[in-house]
């Protein structure tokens, strides 16, 4: 469980500006493995204190709705690090783009241009933005979180 | 804490969910050659858009995520000969050559050895020197590129790839088709080891470094061949006297024949095969055949063959390991004759 412990310490609360009914808070992990007593090994999420490139990140965005009245048409948009090839989310409701926020479509109806100028069906590797669409009202004090992950290229 | 707590339970789900036993013990190494440069920094925040009952729509940023990128230190070392380098008995500065690149995602220096006198070959070069190809051109270029100095190792950027050259001398007693095994070393200056060895300040920057898939080490190994022409000549003779017989008398005429044989790897330069006429006995003109075709006596013309009025000589030119010549010629031996 040393891992939960460092959970736990990176959950420190940090200070958000608030004066807003929604509080929205990014964090990111990287993806480890590591040797368990019994020889297997498995994958954790550690603070990302060293990272290089072909690690994979979590990135983890946790909002919660602080007003007095339920907030509606919640969306909430990342762009995408250019150090960082989007890799999924497993999230309902995502819709992406790949041309830098202008056009936004679930990834298969997407396309992109190749280097001679024809056009191909987008990849994850193409994605520009992420975008979460959340259909339902946010009631007061609701809570939730959106999670994706990428590759430091 | 509703937040917090949620955010804790839904990360372990995740965790859980990722959790596999896959039962081998492998370290998770990144296996990019460079990729995004050691110390850039990796900025993300998401924006929230909503709306309330009120019709209001309000956008929040969350805070930014800042993650410097940390150093992989990596190398790769190949032969760039297609084959065997082939080398003479003697041959001093023979080039074996390499292609050293930096792996890694900063720059880094690179430490070379030579290990020449590796078992399982033949013979070992008598002395080695590494060289840097500091014009860049791929070939060794005398008094221009510059001999390695352990103080001042090469430097490169990630994914920069230079030539090195290593120079060997051969000994004087190799023989043909011997062969020799040269490896060359590079090493990260900034350190080595297992890979996924986290190596504290050797970063850009003063970063953390980590060991990379190579171990931040390699060798290339290169060969010398002994490429040897030798060549063999063997003289015979026979006679036929004024009688229809073989004995050596006077008026009987002696027809020699020298064979040429170059054996080895490679060729001879310029061969020319002489041999003096014997005391006692008259150069029979014009008697010089070589390999069935008669050449004339002539010092001057281009055919080769030559009388000059003590011996015969022939020149063959470069003649390629493999090459039979048959040379003959005759001789009056000379007396009252019977």
């Amino acid at each position: 469980m040393k891992f939960l412990i460092a959970l736990i310490a990176l959950l420190t609360p940090i200070q958000i500006a608030s004066a807003n009914q929604v509080a929205l808070e990014s964090k990111v992990f990287v993806e480890r493995t590591q040797v368990q007593s019994d020889g297997t090994v498995e994958t954790i999420l550690s603070p990302p204190e060293r990272v290089v490139p072909g690690d994979v990140l979590v990135f983890v965005l946790n909002y919660e709705n602080k007003g007095d009245e339920p907030v509606n048409d919640f969306s909430v948009t990342n762009p995408l690090p250019d150090a960082v090839a989007f890799r999924k989310s497993d999230d309902a409701g995502t819709v992406y783009s790949v041309d830098g926020g202008k056009n936004w479509g679930v990834l298969a109806e997407l396309s992109v241009l190749d280097v001679d100028g024809e056009s191909r069906p987008a990849m994850a590797s193409d994605v520009t933005h992420i975008r979460w669409l959340v259909a339902e009202p946010i009631p007061i004090g609701g809570t939730g979180q959106l999670t994706f992950t990428g590759v430091i290229k | 804490m509703t937040q917090l707590v949620a955010c804790i339970l839904k990360t372990m789900a995740h965790i859980s969910r990722l959790a596999v036993a896959v039962g081998i013990c492998v370290v998770s190494v990144p296996v990019f050659a460079a990729g995004t440069r050691a110390g850039d920094v990796i900025e993300s925040h998401a924006t929230a858009d909503y709306s309330t009952s009120a019709g209001t729509t309000t956008s929040i940023n969350s805070n930014e995520l800042r993650l410097v990128v940390d150093e992989i230190l990596d190398v790769s070392l190949t032969s760039s000969d297609p084959g065997d380098v082939l080398a003479a008995p003697s041959a001093t500065g023979v080039v074996l050559g390499f292609l050293l690149t930096n792996a890694g995602n900063g720059p880094e220096a690179f430490r070379l050895t030579v290990d020449a006198n590796a078992g399982g070959d033949d013979f070992n070069p008598d002395a080695t020197s590494i060289y840097i190809d500091d014009n860049g051109n791929g070939v060794y270029d005398a008094g221009v590129d510059i001999l390695y100095d352990a103080s001042s190792p090469p430097q490169l950027e990630p994914d920069e790839t230079v030539k090195i050259f290593v120079l060997g001398n051969m000994p004087s007693t190799v023989s043909d088709g011997q062969r020799s095994q040269v490896g060359l070393n590079a090493t990260t200056v900034s350190g080595n080891g297992a890979a996924g060895t986290v190596i504290t300040g050797a970063g850009e920057g003063g970063s953390n470094a980590v060991v990379g898939a190579n171990g931040a080490q390699d060798q290339a190994i290169g060969f010398y061949a002994i490429a040897h022409a030798t060549i063999t000549l063997n003289k015979s003779a026979t006679v036929l006297d004024p009688f229809g017989g073989t004995t050596r008398i006077p008026g009987a005429i002696i027809t020699y024949s020298l064979v040429a044989e170059v054996a080895g790897t490679g060729s001879l330069i310029d061969v020319v095969i002489s041999d003096p006429i014997p005391t006692g006995t008259q150069y029979v003109p014009n008697s010089i055949i070589v390999d069935n075709v008669p050449l004339s006596d002539s010092t001057t013309d281009a055919d080769g063959a030559s009388f000059d009025g003590s011996k015969i000589a022939v020149r063959l030119g470069d003649v390629a390991a493999g090459t039979r010549s048959v040379i003959t010629f005759q001789v009056e031996i000379e007396g009252r004759r019977i």
